[in-house]
């Protein structure tokens, strides 16, 4: 805590912005996030929107799982069916993107729903293991629900706009992109403030006592699964209305775990942290690719090891920060700044 | 008619192969409680150090079992002691997740090594079909289900007459006790990973053989949740007998659904009976039924 900084009512204690300060980094943050599609060129805006995306569906699991401490292995299944149901309302019964995403989210929250009805009985390893059999069954529908999905060939999607602004290139998509990241960000941040989020929290650390003290398990882990696929559907959503195009290919189990290891990565139980490990996650393969252009020109023939070192690499991440940094990148975070705010007496 | 008995022998030679990467799963979280869903990994990991020691070495095949044996038993032994003991009374998401991270892992590796080419596996086994009379069974399912029988009664007779098996049923019944009891419970989680890990190697050599061998082949490691879930999760009868049934099951939606729809039932139809299973009896046809108290 800053010297001089106290708190003396819970109201104050329970604020976003907790000093001038952060309002003002904030601030500033904020308007390099305006100005950066002024400045950056077209490869750093579509990563920007891959991360605007990623940053919304991570948060989205990390409230599922590190707030409601309901692991899931199915996430990619959701956001596919958010991405799927945009898609095929825009396609098939001419719905505008932005008519499209509200109900992607609610579709993906009753899959998710759906998905989390058995969460009342089992939980742990046993849950785990029926949101991974969501995801193959979910794969399956993807595919072979040729009428709505066209299976593999997939659905293709015309950009979105409002009156006669389309929204086509990476630099018109980053205002969206943008725009429901903050949206995103700013509802889960309150979120865990209010008497729900409180509920989840409680429900990770151990369920049993929270129905002791009053807690509805029932209603309150249907909502975080709703709320996490919620999330997830817009997430997904907003990814392939930027692709333009949307196949079974694109959510693969790997997605899922992807996923988790951004929470992991960035920290259980902390929306700082989903942004770090959506940000992270995303950049290192990128980083990777951009190595493997290296390696093309001084040592051509030796770029294919770049394939599959993405999933060491991520596995790798995943195994090192569960055993060495549970708290995840966040943690790295506060720690960094403790050691400025009490510099030069750190005790 | 006839194609329906077909259909069922096949399934229950498939069965049997099922219940030997049950019994790998088994092994680990009877002794652990870690469900380790790496299993498809280590699995294709033995096939492909099976089929280098037999193309590149050109070893015999025996000799090319032993030491995928021998390598599948440090591997066990090395990855409990790195990373799983000091996970050891950390929540059950960090315990899953990090068995996914080194599937992950193992994959990526084995897909740098390998290369993700597909591969037919020698012959290692007779080709000639066995002729039932009333069915005929492929020589690959054949032999998978005589090495699957095999590697359950020897797994079955170490736990009940050995003095390790002795060890690890009494960790996998109480730890403490265990502990008090002079048994060295760090030594039984390695030793019950390395047996796992025998297991489902075994299992990776006998589906390699039927199937071919590539880096995807541990997607069957996952299909296999639903054989340990249907026998209960801590219960090595049930892992066998939980893979019998999900094999003909299988078998028999992909005779009766694949026309319906075009295709593909056949991988995905475990993934639904094991969530009704979930849905009816979480804890399996054996398993221990757990009661929580606060």
């Amino acid at each position: 805590m800053r010297c001089g900084d106290f708190k003396e009512d819970y109201i104050k204690d329970e604020e976003i912005f907790q000093s001038y300060f952060v309002k003002f980094w904030l601030i500033l943050f904020f308007i390099f996030l305006i100005i950066f599609p002024f400045i950056a060129n077209h490869y750093m805006l579509y990563v920007a929107n891959m991360i605007g995306f990623a940053i919304v569906g991570a948060i989205g699991l990390n409230l599922l799982t590190g707030f409601t401490g309901q692991i899931s292995l199915g996430h990619a299944a959701f956001i596919g069916v958010g991405a799927y149901t945009s898609a095929i309302l825009i396609t098939h019964l001419g719905f505008s993107f932005w008519l499209s995403l509200p109900f992607a989210g609610l579709i993906a929250a009753l899959a998710g729903i759906i998905i989390g009805i058995p969460s009342l009985r089992i939980k742990g390893l046993y849950l785990c293991i029926a949101t991974l059999a969501a995801q193959f069954i979910f794969e399956f529908i993807f595919v072979h629900w040729e009428s709505m999905t066209k299976g593999i060939t997939g659905i293709h999607i015309p950009p979105p706009r409002i009156g006669s602004i389309e929204f086509s290139t990476e630099k018109e998509f980053y205002w969206i992109a943008l725009f429901f990241v903050v949206l995103g960000v700013g509802y889960a941040r309150n979120l865990i403030r209010s008497k729900m989020g409180r509920a989840f929290v409680a429900i990770r650390d151990r369920d049993l006592a929270a129905e002791i003290i009053g807690i509805n398990l029932f209603r309150y882990k249907l909502s975080a699964f709703a709320i996490g696929s919620f999330y997830a559907g817009i997430a997904g959503a907003l990814w392939v209305n930027f692709l333009k195009v949307v196949t079974p290919d694109h959510f693969p189990l790997f997605l899922s775990i992807q996923y988790l290891a951004m929470i992991i990565v960035g920290g259980l139980g902390s929306i700082l942290g989903s942004i770090f490990g959506a940000i992270f996650m995303t950049l290192i393969p990128e980083l990777l690719n951009y190595l493997s252009e290296i390696v093309k020109i001084y040592a051509p023939g030796n770029e294919e090891i770049f394939v599959p070192m993405k999933e060491v690499i991520f596995g790798l991440l995943i195994v090192l920060f569960l055993i060495f940094e549970p708290l995840g990148l966040a943690e790295i975070w506060n720690r960094i700044k403790s050691f400025f705010r009490l510099w030069p007496f750190s005790y | 008619m006839d194609i329906l008995v077909q259909v069922i022998v096949t399934g229950l030679a498939a069965g049997g192969v099922y219940g030997l990467i049950a019994l790998g799963f088994v092994l680990i979280y009877k002794a652990t409680s870690v469900l380790n869903l790496a299993m498809g990994e280590f699995m294709t990991l033995g096939a492909f150090i099976c089929f280098t020691a037999l193309m590149q070495l050109s070893a015999p095949f025996y000799l090319a079992l032993i030491l995928t044996l021998f390598l599948a038993f440090v591997l066990g032994f090395v990855i409990e002691r790195l990373i799983l003991r000091p996970l050891i009374g950390e929540p059950i998401i960090s315990v899953i997740m990090v068995t996914i991270g080194l599937g992950v892992i193992l994959k990526g590796l084995m897909y740098m090594i390998w290369t993700p080419s597909f591969r037919n596996f020698p012959e290692i086994f007779p080709p000639e079909p066995l002729d039932l009379g009333f069915s005929v069974v492929p020589s690959g399912l054949l032999w998978g289900f005589i090495f699957a029988v095999i590697g359950t009664i020897v797994f079955l007779l170490i736990f009940k007459f050995s003095r390790t098996g002795v060890a690890m049923r009494a960790t996998a019944n109480d730890q403490q006790a265990a502990l008090s009891m002079g048994i060295s419970v760090k030594g039984v989680f390695a030793l019950s990973w390395s047996f796992g890990a025998i297991a489902s190697v075994i299992g990776g050599i006998v589906i390699g053989n039927i199937t071919g061998i590539s880096v995807y082949m541990g997607d069957i490691g996952l299909k296999v949740l639903a054989v340990i879930i249907l026998g209960g999760l801590d219960s090595i009868g049930g892992a066998i007998l939980g893979g019998l049934i999900i094999g003909i099951l299988e078998n028999l939606t992909g005779l009766y659904l694949d026309p319906v729809f075009v295709g593909g039932t056949k991988e995905v139809a475990p993934f639904f009976i094991l969530v009704i299973i979930l849905m009816i009896r979480p804890y399996g046809l054996f398993g221990k039924e757990i009661i929580e108290r606060v």
